[in-house]
């Protein structure tokens, strides 16, 4: 599996997740699962955290439902989440793994843990053990 | 009677409760998926209950969620 993710996009994701340091920022991402095995995102989602908290997310069920329909009314596909470690590496947690209840989802975590080196990686979660996805952000033509 | 699942129209029968539907959807891990019918959340506890109606919008979402630690 190969993931691409637009430069704007991933710039969308890092100021929300910058904006809401020290807690954890997350949201959806939506876009094309091609033929040829690539998973296009083609839009991040940014949701609220209904945890508030700098270890733990949620995402709000309500926002959830909203951008599932918005996907639907652009022809996209759920294809995961992400959510940011504002203090700790791009990896799977624990929990992360035990609440990865959706195998056919990519994870995309961002680490925050250095300062000026935000570190964005995807994931494949499966009956607990997670694997690294390929993960490439293309510039906007 | 037809009703709307994750923006599908469905032929299901009359008064099916969501707990059915649930099991006719083959929806994995159940235990985890939140289900919202016309957008309102329904009771866990109601779903072998809760009767669907005519033109009922269902939508299956799984709970997200996770931690650093």
């Amino acid at each position: 599996m190969r993931i691409t993710i637009t430069r704007s996009d991933y710039d969308k994701m890092l100021a929300h997740a910058l904006k809401e340091r020290p807690n954890e920022a997350c949201g959806l991402i939506a876009g094309i699962d091609h033929e040829d095995g690539v998973r296009e995102i083609r839009h991040v989602y940014l949701l609220t955290n209904t945890d508030a908290s700098n270890e733990h997310f949620t995402l709000d069920p309500q926002e959830q439902l909203s951008a599932v329909k918005d996907m639907r009314a652009n022809g996209w596909k759920p294809l995961g989440n992400w959510h940011s470690h504002p203090e700790s590496p791009s990896r799977p947690s624990e929990e992360d793994k035990r609440l990865a209840y959706d195998s056919k989802a990519s994870y995309l975590i961002l680490s925050l843990m250095e300062e000026d080196n935000p570190v964005l990686h995807a994931f494949h979660v499966e009956q607990g053990v997670s694997s690294t996805e390929e993960l490439e952000v293309i510039d906007n033509g | 009677m037809k009703i709307t699942v994750a923006g599908e129209t469905k032929e299901v029968k009359e008064g099916i409760t969501i707990a059915e539907l649930i099991e006719l959807e083959k929806v994995e891990t159940p235990e985890y998926v939140t289900v919202s019918v016309n957008e309102s959340f329904a009771d866990k506890n109601t779903y072998a209950t809760q009767a669907l109606k005519e033109g009922d919008t269902v939508e299956f979402l799984y709970c997200m969620g996770g931690g650093a630690r």
